[in-house]
């Protein structure tokens, strides 16, 4: 173990870490301290609060099971099946995860909804509308977000088993159970607490979702009684305090399940192409078939029920203001995310290098625990006094959204640094490579996928995202996401759809560039 | 890697200076004006008004939205005293109460004769437009719609409704004070009644006015006015509102001065203008609202077509502190399976 975290454990690693982490406590949590000081004496909690927390921890449970579960069976056949056009599919089926969640419930109404596709094969057989808001509803939603998230996890957990392996599987005659107990589910059991935690974290700071889709009041999240405290009742230490709970949630939760999660330890590969013997037989081909179009099918046709919508608004021309927003957007979203990787390799070489880094790890999961409201409001407290915020409007969405994205860097990240440090840090270290040479020349190799991978997820949430901004904006600083709610509220529903759809183009086009960018220097 | 991201850094570093260029004109003094985000849109009253106003009162005329009536109030509470903004435009009845509370505020000193349904006599708030609350239907796929309250209440299960969550946003608040207004002490079981025609409650108009346009329901809960647009932006006269013998409950928006502006005179000459043809007259096509004072053109084409409700409901401003816990924990029991 003593090689085991070489190059970013030096001092100056060390201290980028800490910095970092110091950064992002700071904003998470720190922004509820000018709150708290702003606070007029409250009322406390109320009992409304303690059911839209019981529903919050359900509904976001919920999600993260189905998630992970339907996941594993559309990543595994993924994994082990070669098709033309397999590429691209698996780039569109990461599509519903970058959409903004209006987008995504207005895709997912025109297939689920009343009147939706599903609903109109059913009125053909005689049969009446589905009825999908409430629970169920609120789950179909957060699994549409959340499958493509936990297959590309998946994906990239299957990826990492060396093709050594696979060889050696086949040499030694493996049925698919031991191939299955000695591979796949190490590697299940190494990625999948954490992905589940990802999920459960994303969905319990679902708003637009559940409100949408769940159908009434009785479907209340942690996150609606953050922002009526703040925007309704102006009672700023309620707020503090659901803030302070859902933190205490995600801490909880998320100490637990990274201490579960072990890593794999395959050791080291030199790469390969995978030959996998496994995988024949008519019976099990139909199998992966049909998890695949299933998938295929439940994920990309609210995404075309999207593009129908918008393409004859962007073909006949999008208003002006859309333009200016588009750079607004772009101008956040590349720093971010570039910030985000800078961030997120400064923490992973912290959270590996420390005995007990699920604490550390666990802390950078607050960017997903956090309120953007609460945030939003701290910083807006501590920054008016001494600055026009509208000045800040760019560089503070693009810190937010840096930290915001953050754990999904370090899902991807800090699995990958281990492997890398374990494979090559004692080799850089008897090489006498230590400090950032050993990094550029031992470890970097290793992280180029998943950073490039990384900084994609990130560029494209920062783009879709309508978080701060809306505190902050003036006219001249509206991001796209914001340009497309502002349409809607002019009651121009079919330029918005437009925008929409040119949302969603650049999303997953700043996501290609990114992860291809990665994988292209990989080959380099 | 270092050259793509090298690359990318100056492309954003080259069009920061354009985001950030400062479009105010030197030595004019700067009037500030918060309102909310739809009132500033390219398709909003803003533009207009700003080149109007600045026509006239050699200043410039800022706006600076911040999200609805409700997040507009919360902004200038927590910048207090030391808000920028000279005037305050888009607060509405159910928030005046809790904004006069705050002591932010400044007595306008006008006396302005307005075409409003109910009487007025506010000394800090001075409204500029108004509309009534109604549900939004499509007269091809509802052929009969409710004509009161109680007959949406007792309407067949399958006319379904989809409504705004008054937590959240100001239409919801407005359903929630129609209906207090409306069944007092029973409010909670007429929201149980509406319960089974509920498709679902969004977390603001647009959400909910999407989901009508998409077929999800049969009504929305919008204004009489939405027809309007419709009418004259699309030539689609399918859309109407019901009236209901009960009456429609009412939204007055209204604008006021702040007590810490450094510009007391040109924040009266905004208010007096906005009480003049050259801003009502934009009103009603932009902001889908009726105008304050009715301008001398009169109303544009297409909205002599509007149903004109029989009564108008407000609570009056000072009472809806008090109502509104109780109303909203009724809301919530009612509407909860």
């Amino acid at each position: 173990m003593a090689g085991r975290a070489v190059a970013l454990s030096g001092g100056a690693g060390r201290l980028a870490g800490g910095l970092a982490l110091a950064f992002v406590v700071a904003l998470c949590m720190g922004t509820l301290v000018p709150l708290a000081l702003a606070a007029e004496p409250g009322r406390g909690l109320r009992p409304a609060d303690w059911t839209a927390i019981r529903f919050t921890l359900m509904q976001a449970g919920l999600s993260a099971v189905l998630s992970v579960a339907l996941a594993v069976p559309v990543a595994r056949a993924l994994a082990r099946r070669r098709f033309p056009g397999r590429g691209l599919l698996v780039t569109l089926l990461g599509a519903p995860f970058l959409l903004p969640a209006i987008v995504a419930v207005f895709g997912l109404i025109a297939i689920w909804g009343r009147s939706g596709l599903a609903s109109r094969a059913l009125g053909l057989a005689g049969l009446g509308p589905l009825d999908i808001y409430g629970l169920g509803g609120v789950l179909l939603g957060h699994v549409f977000f959340n499958l493509p998230l936990v297959t590309r996890l998946l994906l990239q957990g299957w990826a990492a088993i060396p093709a050594e392996h696979w060889r050696l599987a086949a040499q030694l005659g493996m049925d698919r159970g031991a191939v299955f107990r000695h591979l796949e589910r190490p590697m299940l059991i190494a990625v999948l607490p954490g992905a589940a935690l990802l999920v459960f974290l994303l969905c319990s700071t679902s708003f637009a979702v559940v409100l949408a889709l769940g159908g009434g009041p009785g479907a209340s999240t942690v996150e609606l009684a953050i922002y009526q405290s703040l925007r309704f009742d102006f009672d700023l230490g309620r707020a503090a305090l659901l803030g302070l709970v859902q933190f205490g949630i995600c801490l909880a939760l998320a100490v637990a399940l990274l201490t579960l999660g072990r890593e794999a330890g395959f050791g080291p590969s030199l790469g390969g192409p995978v030959a996998r013997r496994d995988i024949g037989g008519p019976l099990l081909r139909g199998v992966d078939a049909l998890a695949i179009t299933l998938a295929a099918a439940f994920l990309l046709l609210p995404l075309g029920a999207v593009v129908a919508r918008g393409l004859p608004a962007l073909l006949a021309g999008l208003p002006d203001q859309v333009w200016p927003a588009v750079l607004v957007s772009l101008s956040v979203a590349i720093p971010s995310a570039l910030l985000s990787l800078g961030l997120g390799l400064a923490l992973a070489g912290l959270v590996t290098g420390l005995r007990g880094g699920a604490w550390a790890e666990a802390l950078t999961l607050m960017g997903l625990a956090a309120s953007p409201f609460v945030i939003g409001t701290g910083l807006f407290l501590v920054l008016n006094p001494l600055v026009d915020p509208f000045a800040l409007a760019v560089p503070v969405t693009l810190l937010v959204n840096a930290v915001m994205s953050l754990p999904f860097a370090m899902r991807v990240l800090v699995p990958a640094l281990r492997r890398a440090q374990a494979d090559y840090g004692r080799l850089a270290q008897s090489l006498g490579m230590s400090g950032f040479a050993g990094f550029r020349l031992a470890i970097w190799p290793a992280l180029r996928r998943p950073a490039g991978f990384a900084t994609g997820i990130a560029a494209a949430l920062s783009m879709g995202d309508l978080g701060v901004i809306t505190l902050f904006a003036d006219p001249q600083t509206a991001t796209l996401p914001l340009t497309m709610y502002r349409l809607m509220g002019a009651y121009r529903m079919e330029a918005a759809a437009g925008a929409a759809l040119l949302l969603l183009a650049l999303s997953l086009a700043l996501f290609w560039i990114f992860d291809r960018g990665g994988r292209w220097l990989d080959r380099a | 890697m270092t050259r793509l991201l090298l690359a990318s850094a100056a492309a954003v570093l080259a069009a920061l200076p354009a985001l950030a260029q400062d479009s105010s004109a030197e030595g004019r003094p700067v009037l500030t004006v918060y309102t909310y985000d739809s009132f500033i849109s390219e398709w909003g009253p803003g533009p207009e008004i700003e080149k109007r106003f600045e026509a006239q009162c050699g200043c410039d005329l800022r706006f600076v939205a911040a999200g609805d009536g409700a997040a507009l109030l919360g902004r200038l509470r927590l910048e207090g005293a030391r808000s920028d903004a000279d005037v305050v435009l888009g607060l509405d009845t159910s928030l005046t109460a809790v904004a006069a509370e705050t002591g932010l505020f400044a007595p306008h000193g006008l006396s302005p004769a307005l075409d409003l349904p109910v009487d007025w006599s506010d000394d800090t708030f001075l409204p500029y437009d108004w509309g009534w609350f109604a549900f939004v239907y499509d007269r091809t796929r509802l052929k009969n719609p409710p004509a009161s309250f109680e007959e949406l209440l007792n309407a067949p299960e399958d006319l379904k409704v989809v409504i705004e969550d008054p937590r959240s946003s100001t239409p919801g608040m407005g359903l929630l004070l129609w209906v207090k207004s409306l069944y007092g002490d029973d409010a909670g079981a007429a929201w149980a009644r509406l319960k089974p025609h509920v498709v679902t409650v969004t977390s603001g108009w647009t959400e909910a006015y999407g989901m009508f346009l998409d077929g999800e329901a049969d009504m929305v809960f919008s204004y009489t006015t939405s027809p309007a647009y419709h009418l004259i932006a699309e030539g689609d006269d399918t859309k109407a509102a019901a009236a209901f013998a009960e009456g429609n409950y009412l939204q007055v928006e209204v604008a006021a001065k702040l007590k810490s502006t450094d510009q007391p005179e040109l924040a009266d000459a905004f208010l007096a203008f906005m009480l003049t043809d050259a801003f009502q007259d934009v009103i009603p096509t932009t902001n889908w609202m009726y105008p304050a004072v009715t301008p001398e053109s009169g109303l544009p084409e297409g909205f002599d077509t509007l149903v004109t409700p029989a009564k108008s409901l407000l609570v009056p401003a000072g009472d809806v502190p008090a109502l509104r816990d109780e109303a909203m924990a009724e809301w919530q029991a009612g509407l909860s399976r």
